[in-house]
């Protein structure tokens, strides 16, 4: 995966510094939402893939660890005031409270872009639309699984069940990653890793960059299951919607299958995410109330990230611009 | 008591979720592909992946206990 193009003073002291062995990289303020979260994305792909020619060792530098924190404090105070803090909930009332925000966030079809992609969208639309969600599902599941080592018991359990499912259970050829690049295969569109982070806006990025805060921090932990318990219960109507899309543009079933997937596959999920996974995570946790506060906010992120990016595809096609930052 | 083959959870306004070792199968006796360990079976009728759950419940309003309830 090769390094992007900076997009501002901090991408670009990375980009540069990153390009030479490990050392002090000067510090750098974000200008704007584009240089911050592509500057987030490059810190953290360094625990995922890493990227090309780049000295695997930056991982752990001490400089760029202080730069990515000043940034993390950015991302997570524009999130704090982005999504409103929950009242406490007992834990039995977790999961209806989680499904209370999902409710609550729901949006009639014709506002959403998943159902704009099911019925008027254009194959260049719907191109679109997988070149942005290829950001984060080419490495799907990977920021949840930082969360197996911070939990025990029955959380870990729920955690690794799903998990396991979105790995194929063991079959790579099963893996929803793998659905995933067979399905851009399968509609002509660049499969290779990170290939497209270039032409994706911050929103999109921040998609991503969420999961990765959440599940690099231990303290984050409960916003890691409340985020996963609120992507999997947002899942498999809007996967259908795109599987229908898909198909009305003439879609075979290899192309579906990456849709038709997620919407059994997410049906169980987000069974198991919000009882289980929630449930059993403040039900252990010493301050339950403190966790189901957690667990909540991060629910919540993960509808409000989701729905920026969702809204900014949307209001590019109502009008008449492509929603990527280089037009196809 | 040994462990049972395979658990039966009714999760609350949602479907059955079926854990353990078991078939799915026709009333013809043709094997239904779960496709993964864990399969959420659908008690609120609506959906279109039956006897999969495909998320439906949550459209109609699908209300239901996790355990028998008798007045």
């Amino acid at each position: 995966m090769r390094l992007p193009e900076p997009r501002g003073p901090v991408s670009a002291t990375l980009v540069d510094a990153l390009r030479r062995a490990p050392h002090a990289v000067p510090a750098a303020e974000a200008t704007d939402d584009e240089d911050l979260q592509l500057a987030l994305f490059i810190c953290y792909e360094l625990h995922y893939r890493g990227w090309h020619q780049v000295d695997p060792a930056w991982e752990w530098d001490p400089s760029l660890l202080a730069l990515r924190a000043g940034l993390e404090q950015r991302f997570e105070t524009g999130l704090r005031d982005l999504v409103d803090e929950h009242e406490p909930v007992a834990v039995a009332e977790v999961p209806r409270a989680l499904a209370a925000l999902v409710a609550a966030d729901d949006r009639p079809p014709n506002a959403t872009a998943s159902g704009y992609l099911q019925r008027h969208a254009t194959r260049e639309q719907f191109i679109e639309f997988v070149v942005h969600r290829s950001v984060y599902h080419l490495k799907e599941a990977d920021p949840h699984t930082w969360g197996i080592p911070r939990l025990a018991g029955r959380a870990k359990a729920a955690l690794i069940e799903i998990q396991l499912d979105e790995y194929g259970g063991g079959r790579p050829e099963r893996m929803h990653a793998e659905l995933f690049r067979s399905m851009m295969d399968s509609i002509g569109i660049d499969s290779t890793y990170g290939v497209h982070v270039d032409a994706v806006p911050a929103v999109t990025l921040a998609t991503s960059n969420l999961i990765s805060l959440f599940g690099l921090h231990r303290r984050l932990r409960g916003a890691l299951v409340g985020h996963l318990a609120a992507f999997e219960m947002t899942s498999s109507i809007p996967n259908r919607r795109y599987r229908d899309g898909l198909r009305r543009l003439g879609g075979g079933h290899t192309a579906t299958r990456f849709f038709d997937e997620h919407v059994e596959a997410d049906a169980v999920h987000e069974q198991i995410a919000a009882v289980d996974l929630c449930g059993g995570f403040v039900a252990a946790e010493e301050d339950q109330k403190a966790a189901a506060v957690d667990v909540l906010f991060g629910a919540a992120c993960c509808l409000a990230v989701d729905a920026a990016a969702s809204d900014h595809m949307l209001n590019a096609w109502h009008a008449g611009r492509s929603s990527l930052r280089t037009p196809r | 008591m040994s462990e049972p083959g395979a658990t039966v959870t009714p999760y609350e306004d949602g479907p059955l979720l079926v854990r353990g070792s078991f078939e799915i199968v026709t009333p013809d006796g043709e094997r239904i592909e779960p496709g993964r360990g864990t399969v959420a079976l659908c008690r609120c009728g609506k959906s279109a992946s039956k006897p999969f759950c495909d998320g439906s419940h949550k459209l109609v309003g699908f209300r239901a206990p996790t355990a028998e309830t008798r007045d």
